[in-house]
């Protein structure tokens, strides 16, 4: 029977649940019984008791949160030793907003360091692992999210996405993940990584299940001026066709682009034959600028964080380690407490702003981003859509990019275009392919990216697409 | 391209303690880093306007209503020292 539970959509097990076909504490066993045999390390913390559930879109599904958002009273890490033992006094919105839509919080996931990776393998608690091949990979930096849906651990989550880390890892696990437009959803209490790029996102089985999650995240929160959410909210998509729609293909992100592996090509391709089929418009556009995105990307981002993480100094939360006068004890506190990634980083954007390169670095990615984002809108007067590989390669091998820093960047070329321009973008999982290296076939993702605000009808793209594509996404093991 | 030196004088700004063996492979890995990011330097941004937020938004506004913050007890739980209700630190000159 709990097989058989763990196998709905979220929109069949919301469907039964209302009907009462299904009782929700029913639903919740099912799932908490299987995070707690979890073998991929994706949990960092589970839920004992449901939380009472309520009966609105989401009544009585359980949810996993990524460990960036705080959760009043329920230890809160971000993957970071620093913040070990930590119990927000309050509740991000978005975890808010889903429980106001009767979902139950089943437990928080793994994830890199303060977001930062591509991998999971920075995080503090250790690597998760790919549940279609734990010698791999779940991608990151929402791998724990990731990997908890595609190994049947729950049936849905949320993760946040700066430069790819909602779609590369669901792209790697083989289901959907979606970056809405950046001020869809509220950013309290998410803790901060680059705060002009960062946006919380779904990842879930299939494309109805993530506008049902973005449907109760989205909108506007007092608490973030800068979110706005989704003038109409989301609808639910339908479209079964693709007709009287344009996709363009950036031949920088896909034909020209460098790293990219035959297997994933050939899935790419397939993909782009059945928009065709299903009566869209397809040809090859360009995105000049796209190609610097990874350039100014890693100036802005690792910039935002250096200031974003001085508040982790050992006085007011998390860790302090004892030491001689205020600076040492700021200097080991920090020292102690942060990986070697956020170490990393946090050096590289002090760097950037630091006198004397500000301009030369941080002045003139700032500018890129500029032309990314109108190149974006020129592609859009022509496309509705813009379409390319979510990620370069298939789930990679443990370890296999932890010491070249510069390779593990580069498997954010293709979805770092997108939030520096702020505009949303969805994975879809769209087949299967054997990585260059060797080994069974592991999954492909297609990603779809539309102009600033066109979450619903992206969705409804993706959701035609995905019908057509057929995704089984059985392949996991666990 | 970045040598020990810049390496420990970043550091100090950030607050960050490395030991040698952090300051020769941070030189090396990000010198790595900034190579790559370099090839910005090739592109004509003369006249770009620079991009700091991408959702046009001005003045976003609320009423100026007093309203109840947190609780100082509940802050400093959470606190490694909390002492006489405040954070305590070591002397800055120890």
């Amino acid at each position: 029977m709990a097989g058989d539970l763990i196998d709905l959509t979220v929109a069949e097990a919301a469907e039964r649940i209302r009907s009462g076909e299904l009782a929700a504490d029913e639903y919740f066993d099912a799932y908490r019984d299987a995070a707690s045999r979890d073998s991929l390390n994706a949990f960092l913390w589970t839920a004992e008791d449901a939380e009472e559930g309520g009966d609105g879109p989401l009544g009585g599904i359980p949810i996993a949160i990524k460990d960036i958002f705080c959760t009043e009273g329920i230890p809160t890490t971000a993957g970071s030793r620093i913040l070990e033992g930590y119990r927000p006094p309050y509740t991000a919105t978005a975890v808010r907003k889903l429980r106001e839509a009767g979902a139950r919080v089943l437990g928080k996931v793994n994830m890199d360091e303060f977001a930062m990776g591509s991998s999971n393998e920075n995080s503090g608690y250790g690597p998760v692992l790919n549940p279609w091949d734990s010698g791999r990979v779940p991608g990151g930096s929402s791998g724990g999210s990731a990997a908890a849906v595609a190994g049947r651990l729950a049936p849905c989550a949320i993760g946040t996405d700066t430069g790819g880390s909602i779609r590369q890892p669901a792209a790697l696990c083989g289901i959907v993940g979606m970056k809405p437009t950046y001020g869809a959803v509220s950013r309290y209490g998410m803790i901060a990584f680059a705060s002009s790029l960062d946006q919380c996102g779904p990842l879930t089985r299939d494309v109805t299940d993530a506008a049902l999650v973005l449907q109760a995240v989205e909108g506007r929160d007092p608490c973030d001026s800068t979110s706005i959410g989704i003038e109409g909210g989301i609808g639910l998509p339908s479209s079964e066709d693709l007709k009287g729609l344009s996709f363009g293909i950036p031949k920088e992100l896909a034909s020209e682009a460098e790293g990219i592996e035959s297997g994933v090509k050939e899935v790419f391709e397939r993909t782009v034959a059945l928009i065709e089929e299903l009566g869209g418009e397809v040809s090859e556009t360009e995105l000049p600028h796209a190609p610097h995105g990874i350039s100014a990307y890693y100036v802005l981002a690792p910039a935002e964080a250096s200031a974003n993480l001085a508040r982790f100094d050992g006085v007011r939360y998390g860790m302090r380690v004892d030491a001689g006068d205020l600076t040492e004890m700021y200097e080991e506190t920090r020292a102690n407490g942060f990986g070697d990634e956020v170490k990393r980083r946090i050096m590289l954007g002090t760097y950037a702003l630091s006198s004397g390169y500000y301009e030369a670095y941080y002045g003139r990615a700032q500018r890129v981003r500029t032309k990314i984002a109108e190149d974006f809108s020129k592609a859009f007067e022509r496309f509705d859509f813009v379409v390319t590989p979510t990620s370069p390669t298939v789930a990679f091998k443990l370890g296999a990019k932890t010491d070249d820093p510069l390779a593990m960047y580069l498997n954010d070329y293709c979805t770092v275009p997108m939030p520096l321009a702020g505009i949303p973008a969805i994975s879809i999982p769209a087949g299967l392919a054997a990585p260059d290296d060797g080994g069974p076939e592991l999954p492909v993702g297609f990603q779809i990216a539309g102009p600033a605000f066109s979450d619903s009808a992206m969705l409804d793209a993706a959701h035609a697409l995905e019908g057509a594509i057929g995704f089984g996404g059985n392949g996991a093991t666990t | 391209m970045i040598d020990r030196e810049q390496v420990l004088h970043v550091a100090k700004l950030a607050r960050l303690k490395l030991n040698d063996e952090e300051v020769e492979r941070m030189a090396s890995e990000l010198s790595g880093i900034l190579e790559h990011v370099e090839r910005i330097s090739e592109l004509d941004l003369d006249g770009v306007e620079p991009t700091s937020h991408v959702i046009a938004l001005e003045n976003v506004l609320r009423p100026d209503q007093p309203r109840r913050s947190w609780d100082r007890d509940e802050m400093l739980e959470r606190a490694p020292d909390p002492a006489s209700g405040a954070y305590r630190v070591p002397s800055p000159q120890a």
